[in-house]
């Protein structure tokens, strides 16, 4: 579903994604780790069309992309920000937020739709005519999430969609993350400094470092400590420590 | 003994509401001296306005109470705003939540540590640039020159926290409040933070109050960690003894993280039970 092959991303005096190739099948999920810094968002960024000064190829369902992306791929394709707060607009209802990709794509049912959404995202209706501060953080991070769902997309990407939010309500957008890929068929191409949270939802991971996409590895092979990078391996090292009482 | 750095007793408080008035932390009693308290608890538990009451900053509408809220024997609630003034951002430091608010956006990162070092250490400009420069390095900053003359917008997520972490550092305080310092960042940059913050405790004879969401991080740093549920501390434990946790709530706040050795298909998520209220 997702070909990225010798992808080079240059700003002025950083090179800050260097020869990074990577594919990610349809259905499946593909997480980027790696230290601060390393190019991760950027990646992201290029793909989802937010930054145009690239090199290289990359495709979505066997199609070459170019540097300006067609209204019919943000149809396809949609990204759900760290930050909640920035991704929504604060003097926009859930509803008007809700509402705004289906009228841009020229989608009906615009009511039932919304409903479904938010049913789907396990929002009550009554969120529905508030403003982003009258909700907490995982609300508003879910409605991000109902609002990149509303154009029915096949591929989500996710830059650290969790870490602004407390361990409860991450544990509930990622049940929900994993419920929507296995009605929907979702593809994930998701960014986190969490390892466990990558593990989690995408059998295989890229590690950054510098620029680099240093070792790609399953899940598994992580979990099971396979690791042949001694940048995956420390930052194995330093979750796995935590995680032993 | 170490010095008592902050001193609360009994502190509530308060927002009105139309509902009347609505209790946001609940007579919580604290004390901190050199060392590492960590406060965890979820979203909207109060561990941000508890924290921020020791420099007395709070939304103005809030209502505070307390039998005794002191900074270094200074009456925080009866103090005058001008005392407070020289203590905050010089004698105790606040890393704020979200870096994206704290950081002005039109300045590069090294005016603006430069600024802090400067309103506290009375410099000139070119020590304060050198200074701001091995601050950025002292935050595991790869390319300190480059990130000195970037504005915010041009660094990535964990790159504009650090910055702030550096800033706070800068007047060399005696207290820091460090509002989820190190969420944007991976695990090996985070060791370095905390292991940057664990150095000043011990050399500087710092206090440290690390407020975070992720309880196996905050107990296996911190010296002694409370539990926040609703506006109160339900639980208080030694580092050592968190498998130990005894409430439901904390023993939740444990159960719901995803673990890399021990995966689970399915997430518990919290279940509240209202007797926690109580
Ligand atoms: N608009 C920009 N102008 C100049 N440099 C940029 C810009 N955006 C990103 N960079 C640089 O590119 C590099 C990679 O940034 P990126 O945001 O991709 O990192 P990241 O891996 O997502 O890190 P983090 O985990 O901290 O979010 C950094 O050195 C950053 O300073
Ligand atoms: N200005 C305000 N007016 C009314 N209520 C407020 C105000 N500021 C905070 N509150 C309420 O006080 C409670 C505690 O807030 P606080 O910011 O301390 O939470 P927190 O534990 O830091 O949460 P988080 O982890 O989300 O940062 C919340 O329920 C919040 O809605
Ligand atoms: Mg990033
Ligand atoms: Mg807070």
């Amino acid at each position: 579903m997702i070909e990225v092959e010798g992808l080079h991303v240059r700003f002025d005096d950083v090179h800050a994604v260097n020869n990074v190739s990577f594919a990610v099948p349809r259905g499946s999920g593909f997480g980027i780790v790696g230290e601060s810094g390393s190019g991760k968002s950027t990646v992201l960024r290029a793909f989802s069309g937010l930054n145009p000064d690239w090199t290289g190829t990359m495709r979505l369902d066997g199609a070459k992309l170019g540097r300006q992306r067609e209204k019919q791929f943000f149809r396809r394709v949609q990204m759900v920000f760290q930050d909640p707060y920035g991704s929504l607009h604060p003097r926009q209802t859930v509803d008007r937020a809700l509402s705004e990709p289906l009228l841009v794509h020229g989608i009906g049912d615009v009511e039932a739709r919304i409903l479904r959404a938010l049913a789907e995202v396990a929002l009550p209706p009554s969120v529905r005519f508030r403003y982003p501060h009258q909700l907490s953080g995982g609300q508003r991070q879910r409605v991000a999430i109902a609002r990149a769902l509303m154009a029915e997309p096949e591929v989500l990407l996710l830059d650290e969609p969790t870490s602004a939010l407390d361990v409860s309500v991450q544990a509930e957008v990622l049940n929900l993350l994993a419920d929507l890929q296995q009605r929907r068929g979702l593809t994930y191409l998701m960014v986190s400094h969490n390892l466990a949270v990558v593990a989690h939802l995408c059998p295989m991971i890229g590690v950054m470092l510098g620029g680099e996409m240093v070792e790609q590895l399953s899940a598994d092979d992580l979990r099971h400590n396979r690791i042949a990078h001694a940048h995956t391996a420390a930052l194995r090292a330093l979750s796995t420590e935590l995680e032993e009482p | 003994m170490s010095p008592v750095l902050v001193d609360i007793a009994n502190l509530s408080i308060a927002f009105p509401t139309q509902q009347g008035l609505s209790l946001a932390v609940r007579e919580v009693s604290l004390t901190l001296g050199v060392e590492k308290l960590g406060i965890v608890g979820e979203s909207g538990s109060g561990k941000s306005l508890t924290a921020r009451s020791i420099l007395r900053l709070l939304p103005s509408n809030a209502l505070v109470t307390a039998d005794r809220m002191e900074f270094a024997g200074i009456d925080v609630l009866r103090a005058r705003e001008a005392e407070l003034r020289a203590i905050r951002g010089r004698r105790a430091g606040l890393i704020l939540q979200d870096p994206k608010y704290a950081l002005n956006p039109v300045m590069t990162a090294g005016e603006q540590i430069s600024e802090a070092w400067r309103a506290h250490r009375k410099g000139t400009r070119r020590q304060a640039r050198a200074a701001a420069l091995d601050l950025l390095a002292q935050v595991q900053i790869r390319d300190p020159e480059r990130v000195a003359r970037s504005y915010p917008h041009e660094l990535s997520g964990g790159m504009g926290q650090r910055v702030m972490i550096a800033m706070m550092l800068a007047p060399d305080p005696e207290l820091l409040i460090a509002d989820e310092p190190t969420s944007a960042l991976d695990a090996t940059v985070q060791a370095e933070i905390l292991r940057l913050l664990e150095a000043l405790v011990s050399r500087r004879g710092m206090g440290l109050i690390l407020i975070s969401h992720d309880l196996p991080l905050v107990a296996h740093f911190c010296d002694r960690v409370v539990v926040m549920y609703a506006g109160r501390i339900v639980e208080e434990l030694g580092a050592a003894d968190l498998s130990h946790a005894r409430h439901p709530y904390t023993r939740g706040l444990i159960d719901c993280l995803p673990t890399l050795t021990h995966p689970k298909s399915r997430l518990p998520v919290m279940v509240r039970d209202p007797a926690w209220l109580a």
